[in-house]
């Protein structure tokens, strides 16, 4: 056998025989994935408790909305947004003639997306009912309404979970490998720094295309009913694009610690931020300009930006090219930075 | 017999602290060599400089000719190196990390196996690194630098916190290991597995060599007392003595009557007349009456 195959099969079985590893490179993100889908996709099950302050004229109209809403009334706006921003209801609603005002807390997004989509449904109802176009709703999107739940949660928990996965693997095998002088028995073994590192990228690459081949494979189970788009594999590039962008960041995150519980802690602070900010677990559309701005400078939001591109919103092959060039520019400085930090021992 | 291993005035300096500060000698070729002191005396930095782990601040190193810094893949193949530490990698079988080890020299999985056998964990070939006994990891990790059939073997404290038993099984190992002719380093901070090992000793300490040559040399060169002891009551103290006569030093501690002296012959054949010596001690100078006869000082690991 191979230095190169030897050492990959080591670092693979030390991978596949990590519970540990395996949970949180495999079983945790598809759980994120299980919970999202399934709360969000069956929306109606239980009733959202709506305050109506005032009279709505267009709601008492509305008897099937009692179906999916609870409404208790209330006169003080305040009063009732306080209650909201409690998390006792989950939204208040008030009529100003033609115009329904809706509150929500962005703390349930969940609930405040239900809530929207049962009140835009209420007004375009009433909008084809009456005069044209009497009614407006008043509310601030929450996400891209042209995407299901399932569409849009799928790409952005598979680039979080590749990015943790490779991340977290690159990190922690550094910082026990040097801990456990494993490099210091390498580089006394006639094998090329080349071959190691070769080995170590083949692995993790290895591990995040099943990562995607089990996430997207779950996500279109019917439950879930994930539609994929027509050019949905030009996602193997991206996912290998970023799973070396995060490998160099576990890379500086191992070269910086000095164990290997520091090393995931300096891994974990550097991907579960950006998960939030690169607009990962929920869209940025909401978000102020200039957080949208900022997200830019992360790697994960060019790798979900991509990914939500190619799988499900059918956009060509040629379209994640500038994302694609931008992940792998990520990848090389951070790559370099990791070569110089890159440490053979403690001391 | 060419000499294996030339080391000219060797320095290496942490910060302020001169960890290896002047270190000559050399191995022969066959020859089981130890580096002898305590924590701290500088032997492990020297055996890495040796290895070709560091850079030394001054002074050459030769290990079969070749020059070990920097990263000579040329010697690697040739020297083997067991590590302080059990570098093992996670979670692999016994017989999955020698494989693995075997595969960086180009060794087959047969040959790795078959030294598996030698260092006696066939039968642990299956058992996860991390859940061998400190023994059998410790022969795993020397079965390991051994896999390649090297000419130079270099142990860092092979025997640390190993319990008397394995301690004697590790030693059997060795001495068989180095019987097949290879050249063996080891560091230790055990006086008696210098003494038991080693063809010759270095004895370090404060990053300089105090004294080098073979265990009972080093030993007989002290001139020091001979310790011999009886139980206490079948030698009464007076007569003690009268027996050792004036140069020898006796005590009685109530367990032990011991007499500390530079003539044992005639002590003993004096208490074989008095058919004494039975159930008696008789105890020579150790390695570790050299460090206290070198430095002054109790020998403390």
């Amino acid at each position: 056998m191979t230095p190169l195959r030897s050492l990959s099969r080591a670092m693979l079985y030390g991978f596949l025989r990590d519970r540990m590893a395996l949970f949180f490179a495999i079983l945790f993100p598809l759980m994120f994935l299980v919970l999202f889908g399934t709360i969000l996709a069956n929306p109606g099950t239980s009733k959202s408790e709506i305050i109506q302050v005032g009279a709505v004229p267009l709601l008492d109209n509305a008897p099937a909305a009692r179906e999916v809403l609870e409404i208790s009334k209330a006169d003080d706006l305040a009063a009732a947004q306080e209650k909201v921003r409690r998390g006792d209801a989950t939204a208040a609603v008030r009529q100003q003639g033609d115009k329904l005002e809706l509150y929500y807390s962005a703390a349930d997004q969940v609930r405040a997306g239900t809530v929207q989509g049962v009140f835009g449904q209420l007004v375009g109802q009433a909008n084809m009912a009456g005069v044209p176009q009497r009614f407006t709703l008043a509310t601030e999107q929450v996400e891209d309404k042209s995407l299901n739940t399932i569409q849009y949660i799928t790409p952005g928990l598979l680039a979080w979970a590749i990015s943790m996965g490779a991340a977290f693997g690159a990190a922690a095998t550094l910082v026990t490998w040097r801990e456990k002088k494993i490099l210091r028995r390498l580089r006394l073994a006639p094998v090329r720094t080349g071959t190691i590192v070769s080995a170590r990228v083949g692995v993790s690459l290895a591990i995040s295309l099943l990562q995607t081949a089990i996430f997207l494979g779950v996500a279109s189970l019917p439950v879930f009913g994930l539609q994929l788009s027509a050019y949905w594999w030009m996602a193997v590039p991206l996912v290998i694009a970023g799973t070396l962008v995060f490998m160099a960041i576990g890379m500086v995150a191992g070269g910086l610690a000095k164990s290997a519980e520091g090393a995931t802690s300096v891994a974990n602070l550097i991907v579960l931020p950006m998960a939030f900010l690169s607009g990962a677990f929920f869209p940025l559309d909401a978000a102020p300009g200039w957080l949208q701005t900022l997200s830019n400078i992360f790697p994960m939001k060019h790798m979900t930006q991509g990914m939500l591109d190619v799988l499900v919103r059918g956009q060509g092959p040629a379209s994640v090219l500038p994302e694609l060039g931008i992940i792998l520019g990520f990848a090389l400085v951070i790559g370099v930075a990791a070569v110089l930090i890159f440490r053979w021992d403690d001391v | 017999m060419g000499q294996t291993i030339v080391v000219r005035d060797l320095h290496k300096r942490y910060g302020d602290v001169h960890a290896v500060d002047g270190v000559s000698f050399f191995v022969e070729e066959g020859e089981f060599f130890g580096i002898l002191g305590p924590n701290g005396a500088g032997k492990t930095t020297t055996l890495e400089i040796i290895e070709g782990l560091r850079q030394a601040d001054a002074g050459t190193v030769e290990v079969l000719g070749l020059s070990p810094w920097p990263r000579n893949p040329r010697l690697l193949p040739r020297i083997g190196v067991q590590l302080q530490a059990s570098s093992f990698f996670e979670r692999l079988t016994a017989r999955e990390q020698i494989r693995t080890f075997a595969s960086l020299y180009g060794v087959p999985p047969a040959k790795a196996d078959e030294m598996l056998a030698v260092v006696g964990l066939e039968d642990k070939a299956g058992t996860r690194a991390e859940q061998l006994s400190g023994g059998q990891s410790q022969r795993l990790s020397i079965a390991c630098a051994l896999v390649h059939d090297p000419e130079v073997l270099f142990l860092d404290e092979p025997s640390a916190a190993l319990d008397p038993q394995a301690r004697r099984n590790l030693w059997d190992l060795l001495r068989s290991i180095n019987k097949a002719g290879r050249t063996v380093v080891l560091t230790t901070h055990y006086m008696d597995e210098a003494e038991s090992l080693c063809d010759r000793v270095a004895i370090m300490d404060n990053g300089r060599i105090l004294e080098l040559g073979p265990p009972a040399t080093l030993v007989r060169g002290l001139d020091s007392a001979t310790h011999i002891s009886l139980e206490t009551g079948t030698l009464a103290l007076a007569d003690a003595r009268e027996l050792a006569g004036p140069e020898a030093a006796v005590e009685d501690d109530g367990v032990s009557l011991k007499i500390a002296t530079h003539a044992p012959a005639t002590v003993l054949t004096a208490l074989a007349e008095r058919n004494l010596l039975t159930g008696i001690q008789v105890r020579g100078a150790t390695l570790e009456d050299v460090f206290l006869n070198l430095t002054g000082r109790e020998y403390r690991a």
